[in-house]
């Protein structure tokens, strides 16, 4: 493994210099991806459930729809319920939202076009990315309504089952890889991306993706027929608009790190000569339309079933899979 | 060694710049966005419209705890596999047979609460 430098520490003179671009790429990375891929869903929905609603704002193919949403939700009141444990309650977005930001800074959208190439990459990525179901769990204590706290022990429950394959997923990829960094990983993949070899674990990686996130078809955590709308019942106004972030922010960074993983990250297909970072951000996109594409096609599991789903289904297939690749990859070296 | 932490200072400052983020934006909708408290019943814990039964903070039945359990046992097991993964193949098969032994163990126990019958809802 050849040690790369930044692009941007490149450019900057300084460290303190370089961390300030570093800092400011991060954060303009995510407030605008995932705001795009908000925009999606709100078209792509549109288009498959054929809803004229979001259609309408602005004129030309309601593109001012997100816009209009920002607005309303900066103009509603803040309402905290009087039961509720007014700290944690505030708290709660931002400790929902801050893990899908620092995660962003060690994905690397080119060879030399990252914040960070940490040695142990998918580690920390799976470690970060594990702290925003404890926004979720404040949310739905400090709420003091039964329906939230229903909605955050089942996003926890979900989390605890669905962590397990989406390790052991990225496990298989550092077994073929022999490396924790994620520029590293998707050096390896030059030969074959690794969604060839281990077409398994990407699918177990991809639904455990969704679970994590709680989307549909996971999404009993915030199942509206059931108990509202799960940990979110009592927010309004921009702290709601935090936690719908923060899940836009996850569909972002999950599609990432499977790009990463398993579609060669910035890699560009064979004999076409696209720019990495364009390559990457077309994966992000690729993968969030099919998150988003899932949701207009698949209707709610039960929560038992997801839990059988994971401990039975996923988590056997992974081991299985794991030893597999283990097997293959001493018998061809 | 400095050097080595020092890289994770990108990561400190993104999450210091993320807590920023938030704490300005609260800051704006706390100027923007209208306050009027108390009016009507608006305080009171939502509930579908009808008023509140009982506390939020009511006892549930946690039926989570056995995954609990077999999570920390499957968690520790990833995290022996992510430093083996790196090193394994230059092991060649005996490397590989251990870790199928290790693995083998702790699907004997998952074997064993899926036909005790944990893994179903009760």
């Amino acid at each position: 493994m050849i040690a790369q430098t930044s692009i941007l520490d490149g450019w900057a003179s300084s460290f303190w210099l370089a961390l300030a671009v570093k800092t400011a790429g991060v954060l303009g990375f995510f407030l605008v991806v995932p705001l795009v891929v908000g925009y999606l869903e709100h078209k792509v929905l549109a288009h498959m459930q054929a809803r004229l609603g979001p259609m309408e704002a602005g004129g030309f193919h309601g593109w001012a729809q997100l816009v209009a949403d920002g607005v309303k939700f900066v103009q509603k009141e803040d309402v905290v319920p009087a039961a509720a444990d007014r700290i944690v309650f505030s708290l709660a977005p931002a400790v929902a939202l801050i893990p899908y930001i620092v995660v962003l800074v060690v994905l690397p959208l080119d060879r030399n076009l990252y914040a960070l190439d940490l040695d142990v990459g998918i580690f920390f990525v799976m470690a970060v990315a594990g702290i925003g179901v404890i926004g979720t769990l404040m949310a739905g204590w400090a709420s003091a309504n039964k329906y939230s706290l229903m909605g955050a022990l089942r996003a926890a429950a979900q989390l605890i089952a669905y962590e397990l394959p989406l390790v052991l997923a990225a496990a298989g990829v550092v077994m073929l890889a022999g490396t924790l960094s994620l520029v590293g990983i998707v050096e390896a993949q030059r030969d074959l991306w690794y969604v060839v070899p281990l077409f398994p674990l990407f699918l177990v990686f991809m639904v455990a993706s969704l679970a994590e996130l709680t989307r549909p078809p996971f999404d009993m955590p915030v199942a509206d027929s059931e108990i509202i709308f799960g940990a979110l019942t009592e927010y309004t106004g921009l702290k709601f608009a935090f936690f719908l972030l923060a899940e836009y922010g996850g569909i972002v960074v999950l599609s990432g790190i499977a790009s990463v993983l398993f579609l060669g990250g910035y890699l560009p297909l064979p004999g076409l000569p696209i720019p990495g970072p364009l390559m990457m951000m077309g994966k992000i996109f690729a993968l969030s339309f099919v998150v988003i594409w899932l949701r207009a096609t698949y209707p709610r599991l039960r929560e038992d079933q997801l839990q059988r789903f994971a401990w039975v289904g996923l988590v056997p297939l992974s081991l299985v899979w794991i030893l597999g690749v283990g097997f293959a990859r001493v018998a061809m070296s | 060694m400095s050097s080595y932490y020092g890289q994770y200072g990108v990561v400190l400052a993104v999450a210091l710049a993320g807590a920023g983020l938030v704490a300005v934006a609260f800051g704006a909708a706390r100027l923007i966005a209208p306050s009027r408290p108390g009016i009507g019943d608006k305080l009171v814990t939502y509930e579908c419209g009808i008023d509140p039964v009982g506390e939020g903070w009511s006892q549930t039945q946690i039926r989570y705890y056995i995954y609990g359990f077999l999570f920390v046992i499957f968690d520790v097991e990833a995290i022996f596999l992510f430093p083996w993964a790196t090193v394994f193949e230059g092991l060649g098969y005996a490397a590989v047979v251990e870790m199928a032994i290790f693995i083998g163990i702790l699907a004997v126990g998952l074997l064993y609460a899926w036909r005790k019958g944990v893994l179903r809802w009760v």
